[in-house]
């Protein structure tokens, strides 16, 4: 579903390469963590494969269900599919959180070809959504994220994940910010969404996550490139030894 | 009016000086009206204000006003269905009021060109400063309008809907307003019209009575061959509230003038402006609020929205009187420009004799958020709707602080209206 291939990025801005030669496949039906310490291009990468213009790619592809989307912009990325939760998720005063979701799951509905969701039928999907993720409605009268606390905020975003029912999960560091029942109730959300015809990326720091999102593949970044991939049990490794061990080998 | 020997007349204050020969045998009016008249176009004949005029600095007037239309234009035959379900609607006509006026519970209407014929609006004809351009122009030509009372204790149901329309030419109307004590009243002044250039004149003069709550809503949706000119003047009584909402949304050359005196304790004045600017066009909002007695308050919030070509003017003057001991006031204007092409200037102005109040002023000028518009974007939302919603957002905040949903529903309609053709 997901393919990177010799991927080379910089900021564009000052023109510093933060992804140097990564590459990355996963598969339809699979969950892949990606892991690394800090600085080591995990969000940058998550950010890259969203469309953000911050960063330009200079070398390398992606492809997602074989075709490059470096072309795509955002918007264009998001209707085909790809869904990034973001770790600091925006604040945006005046736009109320309902007329947003109404807004960007017409706007996927009709970049697909479909009728606009009916009124009742919006609601119903959200007030379900809202319920399996232990979440007030009230909280969605308000603007979108404004005066959420940081949990709140990373609900809000599997909220949305549910609802835009994307292809191509993308989670950056969903886990942080959570207190362990809030963890609970978000990584419930995540496995609900496991599919055969779906894939998602967890991307964190710690393998506390990957207790309750339980990963098929894991992979290490480093300095912009994946310097070790295996199961589920090399997390286990790294919280038991470290990232200094994988680092040295690959050195 | 302003002192300075003009060089010559230009073409519009010729136009306006002629015109008024003209006009003067068609103007109603007692003889004490007639003076103010005199008196008025006596100022005009001194010159239009330029930018030496420091309250015009922004608008330079005389240049800016380059053609005066011919009184006689088209004329729109019906009044628009009003901004607020099921308000009582006060036509104003090519300048004219109407015969036929809704009955309204607590409410007494007179039209205004009776009241200059019998001499009792004289008093409050008189421009209120050296400088009162709009006033001197309106108390030259004004013909007609309203005088719309709501009686002591009166809580109107339905909202009252003072519309000024015109389809070109020239028109002079005052809209005037008597809020009894203790009475609560909801009053949407419209300013709009169609076809070809048109100079208006509009003063509106509000006196709020104690303990009384109003809310004036001006949306003024001119189109873009107009040259509106407008003055709102208030004064707010002793534990009175008065909610004023301007929505600039329109005109060649606008020019919305806002004078409030609180003159009783207790007093709170709300002003809350939303300025949506496109085109190659020049809108200033121009305010001056007197803190003229101890414990009153006031909050001021614009908001500006540049494209195009658009010019805005914000000018901000809070006088606070050496005895408005305990004034608390607080102004803020914030401009989102969308063009290279676009200009805001705003000039906050605090003049402070007491000693024991609360006074702040911010101005920011921004473009759209990048992050905002990136998060939107990814989630599915194209950017040039994603661009919409923020922009939308940024002045809506303004208008969902209105506690009155329907208020808020029918503002948020002409927002949309607005940026479905400039969007």
């Amino acid at each position: 579903m997901l393919e990177i291939k010799n991927l080379h990025a910089r900021i564009v801005d000052d023109g510093t390469e933060i992804i140097r030669g990564l590459n990355l496949t996963v598969k339809a039906g699979e969950v892949a963590a990606i892991m690394g310490p800090n600085g080591s291009g995990k969000s940058t990468l998550s950010y890259i494969l969203a469309g953000r213009e911050d960063y330009e790619v200079t070398e390398g592809d992606i492809l997602y269900n074989g075709q490059s989307i470096l072309e795509m912009d955002p918007a264009e990325r998001a209707t085909a599919g790809i869904f990034l939760a973001f770790q600091y998720p925006m604040e945006i005063p005046g736009v109320a959180t309902m007329e947003f979701l109404k807004v960007a799951m017409n706007e996927q509905r009709k970049a697909r070809g479909e009728e606009p969701l009916k009124v009742p039928e919006f609601l119903k999907r959200v007030k379900d959504a809202a319920a399996s993720l232990n979440m007030d409605m009230a909280m969605l009268k308000r603007p979108l994220n404004v005066g959420f606390s940081g949990g709140e905020k990373k609900r809000a975003e599997i909220l949305q994940m549910k609802l835009l029912e994307p292809r191509l999960c993308v989670l950056d560091e969903t886990d942080s910010g959570l207190d362990i029942d809030a963890l609970k109730i978000v990584s419930d959300g995540v496995n609900a969404l496991r599919s055969p015809d779906r894939a998602i990326v967890v991307i964190t720091h710690y393998q506390r996550l990957l207790e309750h999102i339980v990963p098929d593949t894991v992979h290490v970044l480093y300095r912009g490139q994946v310097i070790k991939s295996g199961d589920k049990s090399l997390a286990l490794d790294l919280e038991a030894n470290g990232y200094a061990g994988v680092i040295g080998q690959a050195a | 009016m302003n002192m300075h020997a003009q060089p010559q007349r230009t073409l519009a204050e010729t136009a306006l000086i002629d015109a008024f020969g003209e006009r003067l045998s068609l103007l109603p009016g007692d003889g004490a009206v007639m003076v103010k008249r005199d008196d008025a176009i006596e100022a005009i004949k001194h010159g239009l204000p330029t930018r030496r005029v420091e309250s015009w600095h922004y608008t330079d007037l005389r240049r800016l006003l380059t053609k005066v239309p011919a009184f006689e234009a088209g004329a729109v035959t019906k009044a628009l269905a009003p901004v607020l379900e099921g308000s009582a609607v006060l036509p104003v006509l090519n300048g004219l009021s109407q015969t036929k006026l809704p009955e309204i519970d607590g409410v007494t209407v007179q039209r205004l060109s009776e009241k200059l014929t019998d001499g009792s609006v004289a008093p409050g004809l008189d421009p209120y400063g050296s400088d009162d351009a709009i006033g001197a122009m309106n108390t030259a030509f004004v013909a007609d309008g309203y005088f719309v009372d709501i009686a002591d204790g009166a809580k109107l149901e339905k909202p009252v809907e003072l519309q000024n329309l015109q389809a070109g030419g020239q028109s002079h109307v005052r809209l005037l307003a008597r809020v009894g004590a203790g009475a609560k009243a909801v009053i949407v002044e419209r300013q709009a019209g169609e076809g070809d250039e048109a100079l208006v004149s509009s003063v509106s003069q509000l006196v709020v009575g104690d303990g009384a709550e109003v809310t004036w809503l001006i949306v003024q949706e001119q189109p873009e061959t107009a040259t509106h000119l407008a003055q709102f003047k208030a004064h707010i009584g002793k534990d009175a509230k008065l909610t004023l909402f301007v929505m600039n949304a329109g005109g060649k050359l606008v020019r919305q003038e806002v004078v409030v005196r609180t003159t009783g304790e207790g007093a709170d004045f709300k002003l809350r402006g939303i300025n949506l600017l496109a085109g190659d066009t020049h809108t200033d909002t121009t305010m001056v609020l007197d803190h003229a007695v101890p414990h009153t308050t006031s909050t001021e919030v614009i908001r500006n929205v540049v494209t195009g070509k658009a010019r805005g003017v914000f000018q901000g003057r809070i006088n606070v009187h050496q005895y408005a001991q305990k004034t608390n006031a607080k102004m803020a204007c914030n401009t989102l420009l969308l063009s290279d092409d676009g200009e805001f200037s705003t000039k906050p102005e605090l003049e402070i004799f007491a000693d024991d109040v609360v006074c702040g002023h911010g101005a920011t000028v921004t473009e759209i958020d990048h992050d905002h518009l990136f998060y939107l974007m990814a989630r599915g939302i194209d950017e040039k709707s994603a661009r919409g919603l923020l922009v939308k957002a940024f002045v809506a905040e303004v208008i969902e602080e209105l506690d009155d949903e329907a208020l808020v529903e029918a503002l948020e309609a002409r927002l949309d209206g607005w940026f479905s053709t400039h969007g």
